[in-house]
């Protein structure tokens, strides 16, 4: 079953597909130039010591992004990979 | 004649623009594996097959809004200075993305040529591009190259000429953005077509896709026909209500997702895949270097690594050159007469320039070392870990490598750490990063550091050197969090950063960079540093005494010399005015020829009538100055010597050595006398008034103020301003001896002064690159605002020392 959810509660690496980027102004043109758009494969790397920034792998290079940007991006990932307890 | 031309290189940051631009020009730009390295564009130029090619190294960008101050760069340069011709190098490893910024430039309708660099890099990733699908599809051609190996650069160049020989009119390509968009552009378009104000080299339906894009610079260009300005308004309102009510999503996203649209089909039939493996090599390592324990461990363990490095490997060097410079000091001792001329090259032009050249080998190889992991692509990692933290102060994790390059790990430079804060996008956070800079541990803070440590906390030098670097990334930054706070207000930028692939660094990559950072710091030596010492030694020698005041101390100085002469105990060994001429002159050489042991000059002093004097003085003065309570006599004389002669060789040298020691006073309290009655002595002692809470006397204050040129200066100034030297024993004793001696010095006194010297002004290379990043106003705000630091912190170290009954 395929299930949506913001992209900073993947877990690490994680697949997903990106299906809506709601950023607008500044933010949304910095996530959207780097290639993060709608249909977009995406695979978490992983994250900093600090559990912030995320480190993602888009079109063959690695992306780094604050967990509050990650926020704005929604992601399709098949459901039964994330119980809800995991994630935070 | 030749043909000129000018062709733009456009790319990606981190596609290798530069790169290419040193390969095709020959020159020797800054390249580095992190993006957003050149900011500024840059020119060189090449002769190929009849033709003169400018080439201009644009700033990299990921696309062509208006929103920083590379993108607007690069645009600029392309709308009014119309290049023949726009070679956009893109990455071939990461073709998306790059692909990204051709598409806008098509849509500007640039004469348009693409490097695919970095085939060989896709290559090993098992990604295989049919360069000529990729050409016809998108309409351009396209030439493959691997820039760092000087592969397709001929084939580039030929290419080049070959489509400037037949130049073609701007053309705008026509692109998809959905019904609605395309309507509106069309729409906005032909209005601007039909008025008149907008300069022809604007295409218009660039404009009008900016319009729609929400480009401010382009709605001001606009604005000088108001009645247009409101139309197109109108247009782009009615849009923006539109695409928010149907998808959710301002224009200025459904183009930008359009854009991918349109070119992931492209990418879709050109770029083939030979191996689906998810991680390459660089996602490897980054499984270990970025490891949630593992990583900081190894980042502590490669910082401290390249701290062991710079320090170890530095250490010959600068002994060499220490040695030189004394060299070259004996020299000019011997050539050049005393008096106003020597003192002047000595002080002024030697002690100056050579304290900066002298600690040119630290600041080599810490560069050296920086640029090692910023080649590798380790550094971008650095910040990606510690953003987290750096974000708590109001900075980016981009902040750390200035921060570095300015001293971070102690021997570094302010002004290239400075022009490395370019590569931080927001204003705010850069300019918060740019003054806290000064706080860090340059190389020129280095030598005044070590002399007050090894004086005063001998025994914990290296607790001691570590402490203080951290001391000074507390204070950077809790400044950077005072400055978010109140001046430097606002919210952050967002951090979508890319990580670029690890890399092996090449040799000459790694050279170029620490060279031109270096040279930065070089350069310093020959221009300012070199002016200030000249002046600094001015202020210390002007106004001299007056004459009446010399001749008061030369009078005292005669009375010590005829009581020499009457002296009972010496009349047998010195008998009139030229002998104690000559045995003042002998003792000096004798001490250098003890201290040196040469063998040669020792047999000859050995035939003066002087000698056993000479050496009686010796070893009373030696014994007086080991053995603090005194010395007993009896030991001071050589073996060899017995009976009534040996007491009356001791009590000889006894009173000698007690004349010569007034006649000290005497020269210490006229030099004194001297310095006060200086420009700077004056200066000194206004200062005084403001310093003594903390503890600084007015040589203290010279010192300091010298410090506001350059830091180096700072431990000159203190030796010259603390100058011992021709006393008795005549030699020079080091400012580290004077000041361990000196009762007014305490190692609280020391410590706080460390921590001024460490927080107050920056120097003034570091302004004047200040000034070229940001303005007038940052530069004058960094000044009080350092003085301020420092004064208050001091303060409370030397008062709170102070009451702690230290
Ligand atoms: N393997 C490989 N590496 C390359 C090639 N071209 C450039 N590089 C490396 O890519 C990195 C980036 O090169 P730069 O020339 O600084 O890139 P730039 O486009 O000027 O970057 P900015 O100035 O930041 O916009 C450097 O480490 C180069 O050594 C290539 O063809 N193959
Ligand atoms: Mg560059």
């Amino acid at each position: 079953m395929k299930k949506i959810i913001p992209m900073r509660k993947m877990l690490n690496n994680q697949d997903g597909i990106i299906k809506k980027v709601s950023a607008t102004g500044e933010m949304g043109r910095r996530i959207r130039e780097m290639g993060l758009v709608p249909d977009t494969e995406i695979h978490v790397q992983g994250r900093a010591p600090l559990k912030d920034p995320v480190a993602i792998k888009v079109r063959d290079c690695v992306l780094t992004l604050r967990n509050n940007e990650a926020n704005f991006i929604q992601v399709e990932i098949d459901f039964p990979d994330t119980p809800e307890k995991n994630t935070k | 004649m030749k043909k000129k031309i000018t062709i733009a290189l456009a790319g990606n940051p981190n596609a290798g623009k530069s790169t290419v631009f040193n390969a095709i020009t020959g020159a020797r730009q800054h390249i580095a594996n992190y993006p957003g390295v050149t900011v500024e564009k840059k020119y060189g130029s090449v002769d190929h097959k009849g033709y003169r090619i400018e080439v201009v190294d644009l700033p990299g960008t990921y696309s062509l809004t208006a929103y920083s101050l590379e993108e607007l760069v690069a645009r600029n340069f392309l709308i009014n200075d119309r290049p023949d011709l726009v070679v956009d190098i893109v990455d071939a490893s990461n073709l998306d993305r790059n692909l990204y910024l051709t598409i806008q430039l098509k849509e500007m309708g640039v004469p348009l040529l693409i490097g695919l660099n970095m085939v060989d890099i896709a290559k090993s990733r098992g990604i295989i591009i049919d360069h000529e699908q990729l050409s016809s599809l998108l309409g351009v051609p396209v030439v493959p190259m691997v820039a760092r190996s000087n592969k397709g650069t001929d084939e580039l160049l030929d290419k080049i000429v070959e489509l400037v020989s037949n130049p073609r009119e701007w053309q705008p390509a026509k692109i998809s953005y959905g019904l609605d968009i395309d309507r509106a552009i069309d729409e906005i378009e032909s209005i601007i077509k039909a008025s008149n104000i907008i300069d022809e080299k604007y295409p218009a339906r660039w404009l009008a896709l900016k319009c729609l894009e929400g480009d401010e610079q382009v709605f001001a260009s606009l604005e000088k026909d108001p009645d247009l300005s409101k139309k197109v308004r109108a247009i782009t309102q009615r849009v923006i209500k539109h695409t928010l009510s149907t998808l959710e999503e301002d224009p200025e996203g459904v183009i930008a997702d359009h854009r991918y649209g349109y070119l992931t089909g492209i990418t879709k039939s050109t770029l083939k895949r030979q191996i689906q493996s998810r991680l390459n090599m660089s996602d490897k390592i980054d499984k270990v270097m970025t490891n949630r324990i593992l990583g900081p461990i190894l980042m502590v363990m490669i910082l401290y690594g390249m701290y062991l490095f710079t320090f170890s490997a530095s250490e010959a060097p600068i002994h060499w050159l220490d040695m030189l410079f004394s060299k070259l000091k004996v020299i000019i001792c011997t050539v050049v007469p005393k008096g106003h001329l020597q003192s002047l090259i000595m002080s002024g032009i030697v002690d100056g320039v050579g304290s900066v050249l002298g600690f040119v080998p630290i600041i080599m190889f810490m560069f050296f070392a920086i640029a090692i992991i910023e080649d590798s692509g380790y550094m971008a990692r650095i910040a990606f870990m510690l953003d987290r933290v750096l974000r708590w102060f109001g900075l980016h994790g981009n902040s750390v490598i200035s921060l570095i390059i300015s001293g971070g790990i102690s021997g570094g430079c302010a002004v290239p750490g400075i022009m490395a804060t370019r590569t931080l996008r927001d204003p705010k956070e850069r300019i918060a990063t740019l003054l806290v800079i000064p706080f860090m541990n340059c190389g020129a803070k280095l030598p005044v550091y070590a002399v007050l440590i090894t004086v005063f906390f001998s025994k914990n030098q290296t607790t001691m050197m570590f402490l203080l670097t951290i001391i000074s990334w507390i204070f950077a930054l809790f400044a950077a969090k005072l400055l978010r706070l109140t001046v430097l207000k606002g919210s952050q930028t967002p951090f979508v950063m890319e990580l670029p692939p690890y890399r092996l660094p090449t040799l000459k990559g790694v050279c170029i960079h620490t060279w031109e950072r270096t040279f930065q710091y070089i350069k310093k030596a020959g221009t300012i540093i070199l002016g200030l010492s000249i002046l600094l030694w001015a202020m210390m020698t002007f106004p001299q005494l007056p004459a009446n005041q010399i001749r008061a101390f030369e009078n005292q100085k005669n009375r010590i010399n005829r009581m020499i002469l009457h002296s009972p105990a010496l009349k047998k060994y010195i008998k009139d005015s030229k002998d104690l001429r000559q045995i003042d002159r002998l003792y000096a050489t004798y001490v250098q020829t003890v201290t040196k042991k040469d063998k040669k000059l020792i047999t000859k002093l050995k035939k003066s009538r002087f000698f056993p004097l000479l050496k009686a003085i010796y070893t009373t003065d030696r014994n007086k100055m080991d053995s603090p309570r005194g010395y007993n006599s009896d030991t001071t004389i050589p073996e060899s010597i017995t009976g009534h002669i040996k007491d009356e060789l001791s009590k000889a040298a006894h009173e000698y050595i007690r004349y010569k020691q007034m006649e000290e006073k005497i020269d210490a309290a006229q030099r004194q006398a001297a310095l006060k009655h200086t420009v700077a002595g004056w200066l000194g002692q206004k200062l005084e008034f403001f310093t003594r809470p903390l503890g600084f006397d007015y040589r203290t204050d010279i010192a300091l103020v010298g410090g506001f040129a350059a830091k180096e200066v700072i431990l000159s100034t203190l030796g010259t301003a603390y100058s011992l030297s021709d006393s008795i024993v005549n030699q020079s004793k080091s400012l580290s001896k004077r000041l361990t001696t000196d009762p007014s010095w305490t190692p609280l006194k020391a410590f706080t002064l460390i921590i001024f010297i460490m927080l107050y002004v920056p120097c003034i290379a570091t302004l004047a690159s200040i000034r070229k990043e940001t303005s007038w106003n940052w530069v004058w705000f960094s000044i009080c605002f350092n003085l301020t630091v420092a004064y208050t912190v001091s303060l409370i170290i030397s008062q709170g020392g102070r009451i702690a009954g230290m």
